[in-house]
């Protein structure tokens, strides 16, 4: 019973002892139906995700955008899951910051959709061309759609292609892809491209001087800004067990490494994981829009 | 900004008689916010503005300007030539120092007449190689002034200047003629470096320092480029003029015209290394050696495979097959394992050198033999991957494949993964049973590895590939110079491979970034082997290379009297490798 509990509270490695004040309260059905239970493996594979928004407290519009897909086919077809998930956040003045933001998420899901479709019909078809060049290629298809619906304004964009085991991660701006692990552990898998940041990692300026820097929102790159667009991509194992979190600055601004862990792994669902993280930004001041997306592989 | 912007090589019809060219640059405004309408004309006026009063032979003419209906455009001199960036993307291999600090000093003297302007210095803003057009007397012109306008502050995504070439200060909108300075630092670094700086973090030139990606260029010069790029403003030079003198005092200083013989990297010789002891075969040595148990065991093309003392070399016994032996041995329980031209794979006892057993297939052996699972698992020019029983000694099963298989297999996650002459790589399961194949354009000679559940391997199609290894998608493809038999070796986030284009590339496995190359004097078909922080390798320049793992330094090399297309072992602080001169070789690591 105990590894049980332990497992649903993602802490393998505690003593139960620190968990003194768990949460007693008898489990949900999604509880019980999320993971395996007594180890019948859950088959197929596959991926599934919440995700919360929010305007904030003090935007008068939402200028954030989020997407999230997933695929799945049980059977003989035996497929690997594939999703995709992607948070953009908009800026530029005259509103524009919103039609960039979801100009771009439209056109990535569109090229990538469009690219997998055989795939999702017949999951035994390979990909000839690199995922990281698709990845590439889409980002290319965003920066000339954003440059044409908005120009002069600019999108963060942050998006993970999950296939099987492995997720693709393309990112431009400083929205966040984060791996929390089961084991409590908080990765940040993205850098962002702000100059702040970069004066952080030259070691011009503390983390604390760069969360209250007046430039803490200057990017140096971003979809529809530049000529040369060069998104960060990497492949690297999906957090399992764990979840991938997407967000935008809205979240990660205010909230502390050990509160996103702590409230992705309290809740009884992906859901209300996501509602609770866009709560606790907007309770901390919700001084920007919140997006959050959460993904776990399972099975 | 807000506007697309052509520029049309045109004819001034004011001059019938003769030919006067003429750049007439369009703006198309489509942006329909009226506000942003509206600075966008504003902007191209003001080029238009600045331009007009300037006289400068590094500035280009301006003889009008007009707008029509969303199109305003600008009428001016015509420059013969072709832009910075242009000519650094064309040139192979490096810029001449000679040519670079030429423009250099050049665009100096244009920074410092613009920054002399009255009533108020006139700051470029997007000093960069596109913009550094070079006549064909290899002068320079100073083009496009389309973004000299204010700098507007904090907002968030307010980004002007071309990224990669602005100072930190210009992201805080305090770019004065210091911010030139640095731009132009970073122009030359480009020119002279190759490496575009749009591609890299911001201000990092620190972290590329310009003599080890290009080692011919002058000490003097780089200095002068490091002051440029400081960080801080104060810490660069205090205006163009002192940049100049920085620049012509560091070409006088080296001479420039012989600056090519001067300079060679400070490559350590093989002088000082000596061999721990050395064994002769009769033939040439293209295998690898394994260690097992106090011996060391390498095959030869003399058909024999050896086993010597690891202290001093000395032969403990040889065992003839009767092909040559150019795989490398495996071993298990006390036996050693080795494949042969002769079509058998021997499995030979470790103490007294006699067979105990051998497996017949019907084609020379050229993969070695992987041990797993209780299997051993090779590949055949019989066209079939191999699964021997290690109990038995008899055939679990044969995979038939496309063409000969001397790709070692891999074996991991279930499955055994293996390539093979036409292009093909399979993944099969533990029954024999294909799970997924991939086609590259051409052979698979590499034996694959893998980690965390990514596979690499490299093709004789010049492309290097990493794929998932349950589903067989390409996550990425890294492009070499040439085709690659060689076969990699991964850890900790780098994976490590030679070509026949003569490198050894390091490429960072979730990027799949270049994280450093090595030119060799020949083709690299050596597989690379990493021990503690040290890369290990040879070529068929006839050199084992001893490289810092992390940056793909040179910390040694020895030389052998034939090529090395053998792959080293590192046990105990030891290196072994063979070469085509028979030698089996001990270096300390």
């Amino acid at each position: 019973m105990k590894s049980f509990f332990d497992r649903l509270h993602g802490k393998k490695t505690k003593p139960l002892t620190a968990k003194a004040n768990v949460n007693t309260v008898p489990l949900s059905a999604e509880q019980i139906g999320i993971d395996s239970v007594h180890g019948s493996r859950l088959e197929p594979q596959q991926l599934i995700s919440g995700c919360a928004q929010s305007i904030g407290k003090q935007r008068d519009h939402n200028e954030d955008c989020l997407f999230a897909f997933s695929f799945t086919m049980g059977g003989e077809a035996n497929s690997a899951p594939l999703g995709l998930f992607i948070v953009a956040d908009g800026m530029g003045g005259h509103q524009y910051g919103e039609v960039a933001s979801s100009a771009a998420i439209r056109t990535i899901a569109n090229y990538l959709l469009k690219r997998f479709h055989a795939y999702l019909i017949n999951p035994s078809e390979g990909m000839e061309e690199p995922l990281q060049e698709i990845m590439r290629s889409a980002f290319t298809d965003a920066q000339r759609a954003v440059t044409q619906a908005a120009p002069g304004s600019g999108t963060t964009l942050t998006a993970a292609l999950v296939l099987g085991k492995q997720m693709t991660i393309a990112h431009v701006g400083d929205s966040r892809a984060y791996a929390l692990r089961a084991d409590g552990r908080v990765e940040v898998l993205t850098r962002d491209h702000s100059l702040v940041k970069r004066l952080e990692e030259l070691g011009q300026i503390s983390s604390e001087e760069a969360a209250a820097h007046p430039q803490r929102n200057v990017l140096y790159r971003a979809i529809g800004q530049g000529e040369v667009l060069e998104p960060d991509i990497f492949t690297t194992p999906f957090p399992q067990p764990g979840y991938l979190l997407l967000c935008s600055d809205g979240l990660w601004s205010v909230l502390s490494d050990d509160n996103l862990c702590d409230l992705v792994t309290s809740a009884p669902t992906l859901h209300s994981a996501c509602q609770n993280l866009v709560n606790a930004a907007n309770d901390a001041g919700g001084p920007d829009n919140i997006s959050a997306v959460l993904v776990q592989l399972i099975g | 900004m807000g506007g697309m912007g052509s520029v049309y090589r045109a004819r001034d019809l004011h001059f019938p008689s003769v030919v006067k060219l003429v750049a007439v640059k369009e703006m198309i405004i489509r942006a329909s916010d009226p506000l942003v309408r509206k600075s966008v004309v504003q902007n191209f006026e003001r080029e238009a503005n600045i331009l007009a009063t300037l006289y400068h032979p590094s500035i280009p003419r301006i003889y009008d300007y007009f707008s029509e209906a969303n199109r305003s455009y600008l009428v001016l001199e015509f420059i013969h030539g072709k832009d910075l960036e242009a000519i650094i993307n064309e040139t192979n291999g490096f810029l001449t120092e000679e040519r670079v600090l030429g423009w250099a000093i050049e665009l100096c003297d244009v920074l410092s007449f613009l920054h002399a302007h009255k009533p108020d210095p006139i700051i470029f803003r997007d000093m960069k190689p596109s913009n550094v057009m070079v006549n064909p007397t290899d002068h320079i012109i100073l083009v496009d002034f389309g973004i000299a306008k204010p700098f507007q502050v904090g907002q968030k995504g307010t980004m002007i200047g071309t990224e990669g070439y602005s100072p930190p200060e210009q992201y805080r909108g305090e770019a004065g003629p210091l911010a030139d300075i640095y731009a132009l630092g970073a122009t030359i670094h480009h020119a002279l470096s190759r490496r575009d700086p749009r591609l890299e973090p911001p201000f990092s030139f620190g972290e590329r320092p310009l003599r080890k990606v290009n080692p011919a260029v002058s000490a003097e010069l780089e200095a002068v480029i490091n002051t440029a790029l400081q960080y801080n403003p104060g810490d660069r030079f205090h205006n163009a003029d002192a940049m100049k003198e920085a620049l012509v005092a560091a070409g006088r200083k080296t001479g420039i015209l012989n600056h090519i013989s001067g300079l060679t990297a400070s490559v350590q010789s093989s002088g000082g290394i000596k061999p721990l002891w050395v064994f002769q075969c009769e033939d040439e040595i293209r295998g690898a050696p394994l260690y097992h148990d106090g011996a060391v065991y390498i095959g030869s093309y003399d058909h024999n495979l050896y086993s010597l003392k690891a202290v001093d070399g000395k032969l403990n016994w040889k065992y003839a097959t009767e092909g040559g032996v150019v795989t490398r041995p495996a071993a298990y329980e006390g036996d050693i394992f080795i494949g042969s031209e002769d079509q058998s794979l021997h499995v030979i006892s470790a103490r007294t050198g006699k067979v105990n057993w051998t497996y017949h297939t019907e084609g020379r052996v050229y993969s070695s033999p992987r041990i797993a699972e209780g299997h051993v698992f090779f590949g055949s020019d019989d066209q079939h991957i191999h699964a021997v029983n290690l109990g038995s000694g008899r055939a679990a099963w044969r995979f038939e494949t496309a063409a000969p298989v001397r790709s070692t297999p891999f074996v991991a996650h279930d499955s055994v993964f293996a390539g093979c002459e036409n292009g093909d790589f399979y993944c099969v399961d533990f029954r024999g049973e294909l799970k997924w194949h991939y086609k590259a354009k051409m052979a698979v000679t590499s034996s694959p590895c893998e980690a965390d559940g990514v596979v690499y391997f490299g093709s004789l199609d010049s492309s290097f590939y990493a794929l998932d290894a349950r589903a067989g998608w390409v996550i990425w493809r890294f492009r070499m110079g040439k085709g690659s038999i060689a076969s990699p070796y991964t850890t900790e986030g780098l994976v490590f491979v030679g070509s026949a284009d003569g490198n050894i590339y390091a490429i960072d496995t979730h990027t799949s970034k270049e994280a450093w190359r090595f030119k060799t004097e020949h083709q690299v078909s050596s597989s690379p082997v990493v021990y503690k922080d040290a890369l290990y390798c040879g070529s068929a320049d006839g050199n084992v290379y001893c490289l810092e793992a992390r940056t793909g330094r040179l910390r040694w090399k020895f030389a052998t009297k034939g090529p090395i297309t053998g792959s080293p072992l590192v046990y105990d602080d030891i290196v072994y490798i063979g070469s085509t001169d028979h030698f089996l070789y001990t270096l300390l690591a």
